[in-house]
């Protein structure tokens, strides 16, 4: 099957683009087959779970008992998964992507344009042979179940470019002319550069180490090979999975800007394809571990609320992470080390020797706060996307005379200034809640191409 | 309206920009009070008469240390509650308390996403409602306690008013 027909069989998908306004369609044909895989994995679960009485079973069965198995459970099989695909809708209004779905129990999402939060396009391995995709809404408070799968690919593409075209504000006439925005690529990892930064976080050998101390210590204690071997195999699988897995997911990892905001695309299997609209980027953060410091690598991880995606760049060096960072940020220039001033002296009282980990550095765009001494981390708010500050000052902190500033993002994410000085921090909180506020004001609107 | 700030002058108060702090009305503080001396009071009769009639005269005078925490806490319920005060600025609603661990909340009308008045049924019997603030934070921790119902609903009212006039996405 070829995913450019595909769209085509589905009722309703292909008529004139006249009037879009509350077309209904269907997901792709090939749907059904994901949910068919339902009880063929229940079967091959339970055998497996217990290997002998399934051993025994199956010398019971005749071939009879067998065909009469599968003439029922394929036909009950293809029934659910042509049934839920069938009594699954979706639409796009000017204003909503609406979904309706469920055979027994109705559900109906209607998830508002102007809040979308990131748009994902995800292809698993199996779905990029067939031509199919997923498209799931970021939307605060959005479902796991509100992603739509399977759609054709360029179906998929094409609803993507649709749905942001909306949400931009394009007029309503305009969106199917409107297409795809062009990207830029901004940054590209190199995989040998990836394998590099994995293998340097130091996980994969902390990991190795355990699978080889855990066992010759098991070994020692109980002479037991079984014990041993059944501690082994998880612990070099987890050291194995965690790496190669982190690889497979961040391979050929490119971000891209477009009007439409930025596009992260990535994966060696599994392709994902991230777009984050402007302005919906609430906290940067820029971590720097130990062992990357000397190559000058930062790993760059952004918070969008109600979306899962947590990465912007896997590793890069320094100053293009800065300009990546510049471009998701966009008025926001990242303040350079010496701007960050540190906390008193007399606050290593409170927290000994990390004291001189923390600093902060405020501009007229953003809230810059730093912490860490040998995984150095650095988190990024712009003030137009703080939610509520808070100071907080604890009693052994009162009798040094320091106080924390916290200022909480919609993403559920705070940002915490340390060991402020009492009075610099006062003036701080006061600040900080003016700043945001006139923030507010010159921040982009909701439909960023609506002016 | 009795409230616990209005004896304490505020440092400043009078400079043009500085918030007008509002404490909370008595009753939380009756409220607060009353159970800890329904719970610690017999406590300590019942101590002071049990240890006093099986143990003799010199147990007994284990029965003081409910009496104490019962003083202790008296007081320190006093001092929490004279720490909690709330100001109304031009563009956001300032929350401040806490005697050991003070906490001072900034929350911009803007950000308001729901305003919340509850009142349970032993507040309801004292005349007591609460107030919340949710935002698009869940860290955001706006609770203002012990209100009196139509000072609840008059807050709840003018922060919604406010909160959509300033309203701004996320």
């Amino acid at each position: 099957m070829t995913a450019p027909d595909a769209p085509a069989d589905a009722p309703g998908a292909a008529d004139a683009p006249g009037d879009a306004a509350a077309r209904e369609r269907r997901l792709h044909p090939v749907t059904p087959l994901r949910r068919a895989w339902a009880p063929v994995a229940v079967v091959l679960g339970w055998a497996a779970h217990d290997l002998n009485e399934a051993q025994r079973r199956l010398v019971q069965l005749t071939a009879t008992t067998v065909l009469l198995g599968l003439a029922v459970l394929i036909p009950a099989a293809a029934l659910y998964g042509f049934l839920s695909w069938w009594f699954t809708h979706f639409s796009v209004t000017d204003t909503e992507l609406r979904i309706r779905t469920g055979l027994l129990f109705r559900r109906t999402a209607h998830i508002r344009l102007d809040r979308i939060q990131a748009v994902d396009v995800t292809q698993p391995l199996l779905a990029r042979f067939i031509g199919v995709a997923k498209l799931r809404l970021d939307v605060i408070g959005a479902d796991k179940r509100d992603e739509l799968a399977f759609l054709g690919e360029r179906e998929a593409r094409a609803l993507r470019a649709e749905l942001l075209a909306r949400a931009a504000g394009f007029a309503p006439e305009s969106v199917h002319d409107v297409g795809e925005a062009p990207a830029e690529q901004l940054l590209h990892v190199p995989p040998r550069m990836l394998a590099v930064a994995i293998l340097l976080t130091g996980a994969p050998f902390a990991m190795l180490l355990a699978a080889l101390v855990v066992p010759s210590l098991l070994w020692l204690a109980t002479h037991s090979l079984w014990t041993v071997v059944a501690a082994a195999v998880p612990l070099l699988g987890g050291a194995g999975t965690n790496s190669v897995g982190r690889f497979i997911k961040e391979y050929d990892w490119t971000v891209g800007e477009s009007p439409d905001g930025l596009r992260i695309d990535h994966g060696l299997l599994d392709r994902d394809h991230e777009t984050v609209p402007p302005g919906r980027v609430q906290t940067v953060r820029i971590v720097e571990p130990l062992l990357w410091r000397r190559l000058g690598w930062v790993r760059v991880e952004l918070a969008v609320a109600g979306s899962s995606n947590s990465v912007l760049v896997p590793v890069a060096p320094r100053e293009v992470a800065r300009g990546v960072v510049e471009r998701a940020l966009p008025g926001v220039t990242v303040p350079g080390a010496e701007a960050f001033t540190r906390p008193p002296r007399r606050s290593g009282w409170c927290v000994p020797l990390w004291w001189r980990g923390y600093g902060l550095a405020t501009t007229d765009a953003v809230f810059a706060a730093r912490h860490g001494l040998v995984r150095r981390r650095l988190a990024l708010v712009p003030h137009a996307k703080v939610q509520s500050v808070r100071l907080t000052q604890g009693p052994w902190e009162r009798w040094r005379g320091v106080a924390d500033v916290h200022v909480d993002t919609g993403a559920n994410q705070t940002v915490t200034a340390r060991l402020r000085d009492a009075g610099e921090a006062v003036e701080l909180l006061r600040a900080q809640a003016d700043r945001s506020r006139t923030g507010r004001r010159v921040a982009r609107p909701d439909r960023w191409m609506s002016s | 309206m009795e409230t616990g700030t209005e004896g304490t002058a505020d440092p400043g108060a009078g400079t043009a920009g500085e918030p007008v702090w509002t404490g909370l009305p008595r009753g939380l503080l009756r409220v607060r009070r009353l159970l800890l001396a329904l719970w610690l009071v017999p406590l300590t009769i019942l101590a002071g008469a049990l240890l006093g009639a099986f143990a003799g005269g010199a147990w007994a005078a284990f029965a003081l240390l409910p009496l104490a925490a019962l003083l202790w806490g008296w007081a320190m319920l006093g001092r929490n509650w004279r720490s909690w005060r709330y100001a109304e600025r031009a563009d956001d609603l300032l929350i401040s308390r806490g005697v050991l661990w003070r906490e001072e909340t900034i929350v911009p009308y803007g950000r308001m996403q729901l305003v919340e008045v509850t009142s349970g049924p032993l507040e309801r019997r004292f005349g007591l409602a609460s107030l919340q603030l949710h935002t698009a934070a869940a860290a955001t921790d706006a609770t203002i306690p012990g209100l009196t119902p139509p000072e609840a609903e008059r807050l709840r009212d003018r922060l919604t008013e406010l909160g959509e006039a300033r309203s701004a996405g996320l």
